[in-house]
């Protein structure tokens, strides 16, 4: 495939603007049909039971009760979902979450599920299923885990990444290492050292639509399914696997999403869908109730991470190292690594090391959640940097400045940087109005650095141009934001129409070729970058038509401004030809006229962004207050700014929300205590100011637009700039998110005693 | 057990509808009726996506019986437009991408009429806090405030 992703500047018409989204009306008027809005013939409700402790052996499971109640037709168990994954420890560990094999990790592991005829026989039928369980030893808390004495979560995992492999079996299922220099002579060289532990609690991604999908498994061994999903692709290759179906056999249609922020890129109820289908022979609608999707979908992990960082007077860092713990929920993983390759991606640093320890507990399996695993390295290393500024004396953007990562720096984790935006956004921040605003008694201010790498991937879109000439573009990339606006946009653009004659629209598993799933912040870099390849496919076909048309070479026809225009000595007396008049001629001239594309998205370019926010503090009750709240990050290039915005709002505002509220509760019992969101408590409306943006576009090398992805780095920086905000209102340094009203108070408490 | 017949008003139409005694007025308007957008965010109140109007006031369809519709006047995000002339408020939310995944739009929508209603000239605070009941993650909330107050100009005449 020759197409030159090679960044070209350009003039651009389409792409910058605001245009209404195509989905948007649809959206507004309640005809948008997500995962739950959509229902087959003969259609049956499915309902899962779960364990209700963190850690039991099952015993047995009784289903024949639920079995014999009139309208049940089909009762599973895991014996119902056999083991294919031959020997594929990623993919057994995706199976055994799906419906718990032997044991039960968590509570709210599925055990068994039922489709009835509706969902009141439905729920009766679960009730009339009896488990039979031995409980076990559980363990739920990150330190607590890697403690000596600790329960096993399981007796057969041995930490790897260590040489030679530890004789015991151990809560840490791996350790990984980043880094470069010598820390430890770094550290020597140092006047100033901060060196403190951090904690983060357990979040969820707090999506508005639970999960849902209704599954249609046929007779003659296909399969069709609908489902709320950020990869039907990927859902559809793992529910295959896992179900033994041929992949071209099983049709997955992506429905409208309501949220996923990386809690949709795993499976959780569709494989088993998929097998109380097979067993009843009729389609199951099967949605998760709020409950459950706290109790066993998401979340991010749990963290502990100790920070040391240290330089010399003059503001110069001469060592940094972070020792991070991540929970992983039951199955291992590398979210810890993750944030051992984010922690300090920012800065140019000579000597540098983060290890990353997956930690194993009785909670659900840790999922993907927005830039995962940063935001909390992003907290541990950016209060610490704050620190080390303040114990120094220098002001916290200056010493970022002057340590900040640039083009040609080696990063902590590995590659060597191009262009990149750390340094615009910290100037940009110091020169900001928001830097010079008075504060008020009780407030503060709070600055933080945020890093995602940003990925790229596999992509493939259709482009094809109808007998009027409007456009409609087929995306396998699932819009979670907005990207069908943006890539009509690129379209319209590339083509030289406008965005009101094209239509994007995201193609099922079985009209296009394979795609990735939208995560990484993927979406609008990997899919304009293909819907530009489609577009000048197509461009390549009209100028063989009009070359056709006219009765000259191909070689001389340009395309300009939506027209095949002829060129050189002979034809100059030819008008162009719009493209309208092109596809009109086209059954006349070779039939339909598309463009295809086909290709992996190298070159993500990577993201940062500088967040400013002000937080006033009530010191009687502990409550915080975000007063203003400033984003600037760095988008390559916007492409649809209103929704580049929205991205940095939308991060920034979940980050909120993990800074000051957001918590996971476990009991002593281990049962999550706050399955809901009256107690999980998200930022409401009347909880946050308006979130003030700046955009800036320091062009991706690697896409023709410049574009870089921009939805994940917003929520890195918040959880430190509000941390650094409240210790500096305060005056204590805070050091455990969220920093609810009782942990305020208590830091409060400490500082009056000292 | 004996389903109930209800006699009700649903965006200015009659409509009469069997259901079963513990369906809420949410399943009885996506399951029974296929009036799906309303969404079903949490089933206990806490997040608005069903949000609708009965007799006038502004309530969480999960939290009413369906049986409880019965000779009620029922307004649902399917009623808000006339034909194909959008509410200025479900203009005003296409102008400023006040949404972005759009599952929470139809109850914000719902929620925002019923201020518009009450108070024709609400300050931001009126808004956010008359919004407070209906969670939003994809936004921030910065969007959809603006698209607010934009809309209540317009329909001042402004």
């Amino acid at each position: 495939m020759n197409f030159d992703a090679k960044f070209a500047a350009k003039k651009f018409n389409s792409v910058g603007t605001r245009p209404v989204r195509p989905d948007g009306v649809d959206k507004v008027t309640g005809r948008a049909r997500y995962g739950a809005d959509f229902n087959m013939p003969g259609q049956l409700a499915g309902a899962v039971l779960r364990s209700p402790h963190a850690h039991a052996k099952i015993k047995k499971i009784d289903v024949s009760k639920a079995e014999k109640l009139k309208g049940v037709k089909a009762v599973i168990t895991a014996d119902d979902l056999p083991d294919l994954t031959d020997g594929d420890s990623g993919l057994y560990n995706i199976l055994d979450n799906c419906m718990a094999r032997g044991r039960a990790l968590y509570d709210g592991h599925a055990v068994a599920a039922v489709a009835a005829i509706d969902a009141r026989t439905a729920r009766e039928a679960l009730k009339r299923i009896k488990v039979t369980y031995q409980v076990l030893p559980h363990v739920t808390d990150v330190d607590e885990a890697v403690a000596p004495g600790a329960p096993l979560v399981h007796e057969d995992v041995f930490t790897s990444g260590i040489d030679p492999r530890p004789k015991k079996p151990s809560n840490v299922a791996k350790r990984s290492e980043y880094g470069h220099g010598d820390v430890e002579k770094g550290f020597k060289q140092a006047d100033f050292i901060v060196e403190r532990r951090y904690r983060t609690e357990q979040t969820h991604q707090g999506y508005i639509e639970p999960h849902a999908c209704v599954a249609s498994f046929n007779a003659d061994g296909t399969a069709d399914m609908w489902v709320c999903t950020q990869g039907h692709f990927v859902f559809r290759q793992t529910c295959a696997d896992l179900l033994g179906i041929d992949v071209s056999k099983l049709r997955v249609t992506s429905s409208e999403i309501g949220g996923g922020f990386g809690g949709k890129t795993h499976v959780w109820i569709e494989p088993v869908a998929l097998a109380l289908s097979r067993k009843a022979g009729r389609p199951v609608k099967l949605v998760m109730p709020r409950e459950d999707v706290f109790r066993a979908s998401g979340p991010t992990s749990a963290t502990s991470i100790d920070v040391r960082i240290c330089a010399r007077k003059d503001g110069t860092i001469t060592a940094a190292q972070a020792d991070l713990r991540y929970s992983c929920g039951p199955y291992r993983d590398m979210w810890a690594e993750l944030g051992a390759m984010t922690s300090f991606a920012c800065y140019d640093l000579a000597n540098v090391k983060s290890v990353g320890h997956e930690v194993l507990v009785n909670r659900p399996k840790t999922a993907a959640y927005r830039a995962p695993s940063a935001p909390m390295a992003a907290f541990a290393v950016e209060s610490a940097i704050d620190e080390l500024a303040h114990e120094i004396g220098m002001d916290p953007v200056e010493f970022r400045i002057k340590n900040a990562a640039k083009e040609g720096t080696k990063s902590s984790y590995g590659p060597v940087y191009g262009p990149i935006g750390i340094g615009p956004t910290l100037d940009a921040a110091r020169d900001h109005p928001h830097m010079a605003a008075a504060l008020g008694k009780n407030q503060g201010r709070g600055m933080a650095c945020g890093f995602w790498f940003n990925f790229g991937g596999q992509t493939c879109t259709d482009l094809n141009i109808g007998l009027d000439g409007t456009v409609t573009l087929a995306v396998g990339t699932v819009d979670v934001g907005g990207a069908r606006a943006s890539l009509s946009l690129v379209a319209a653009e590339e083509l030289g129409i406008s965005y009101d004659e094209v239509k994007a629209v995201v193609a099922d598993t079985s009209t296009l070729g394979y795609n990735d799933m939208t995560d990484g912040s993927r979406g609008t870099f990997s899919s304009s970058m293909a819907t530009i390849s489609a577009a000048r496919n197509a461009i390549g076909v009209m100028k063989e038509r009009a070359a056709a048309m006219w009765d000259i070479p191909v070689e001389d026809v340009v395309w300009e401004d939506g027209h095949a225009k002829a060129t050189g000595a002979g034809h100059g007396n030819l008008p162009p030809l719009s493209l309208k008049e092109i596809a009109a001629a086209a059954p006349k001239t070779g039939g339909p006229i598309a463009g295809h594309s086909e290709l992996v998205a190298d070159g993500a370019g990577v993201s940062f962004a500088t967040h400013i926010c002000d937080v006033e503090v009530d010191p009687d009750t502990g409550a915080t207050k975000v007063l203003r709240y400033t984003v600037i990050q760095d988008a390559g290039k916007a492409v649809h700014p209103d929704y580049v915005e929205g991205q940095y709002q939308g991060g920034a505002a979940q980050g909120i929300g993990w800074a000051l509220n957001e918590e996971y509760i476990y009991g002593k019992d281990g049962r999550l205590q706050n399955p809901g969101f009256l107690d999980y408590r998200i930022p409401v409306c009347s909880d946050l100011p308006m979130i003030d943006t700046q955009i800036l576009e320091i062009p991706n090398p690697n896409h023709p637009y410049g574009v870089r992805g921009v939805g994940e780095t917003s929520i890195v920086p918040p959880l430190a700039a509000i941390a650094n905000a409240v210790s500096n209102a305060v005056g204590v340094r805070l050091a455990h998110i969220p920093m609810s009203p009782p942990r305020i108070l208590a830091a409060l408490d400490t500082k009056k005693k000292d | 057990m004996t389903a109930i017949a209800v006699s009700t008003t649903i965006n200015g139409d009659d409509i009469e509808v069997l259901c079963q005694t513990e369906e809420t007025l949410l399943d009885v308007l996506r399951d029974r009726l296929g009036l799906t957008g309303a969404k079903e965010g949490c089933g206990t109140g806490d997040c608005g996506a069903c949000s609708v109007i009965v007799d006038g006031r502004l309530v969480c369809a999960c939290l009413v019986l369906g049986a409880e519709a019965e000779g009620r006047r029922i307004e649902t995000i399917e009623g808000m437009a006339k034909g194909d002339e959008l509410h200025p408020l479900q203009s005003s939310f296409l102008e400023h991408a006040a949404l972005q995944c759009g599952v929470c739009t139809p109850g914000f929508l719902i929620a925002a009429k019923d201020l518009l209603e009450r108070n024709p000239d609400p300050s931001e605070e009126e808004i956010r806090f008359a919004l407070a009941g209906n969670l939003c993650r994809c936004t921030g909330y910065d969007k959809i405030v603006r698209a607010v107050q934009d809309a209540a100009t317009v329909m001042k005449g402004g």
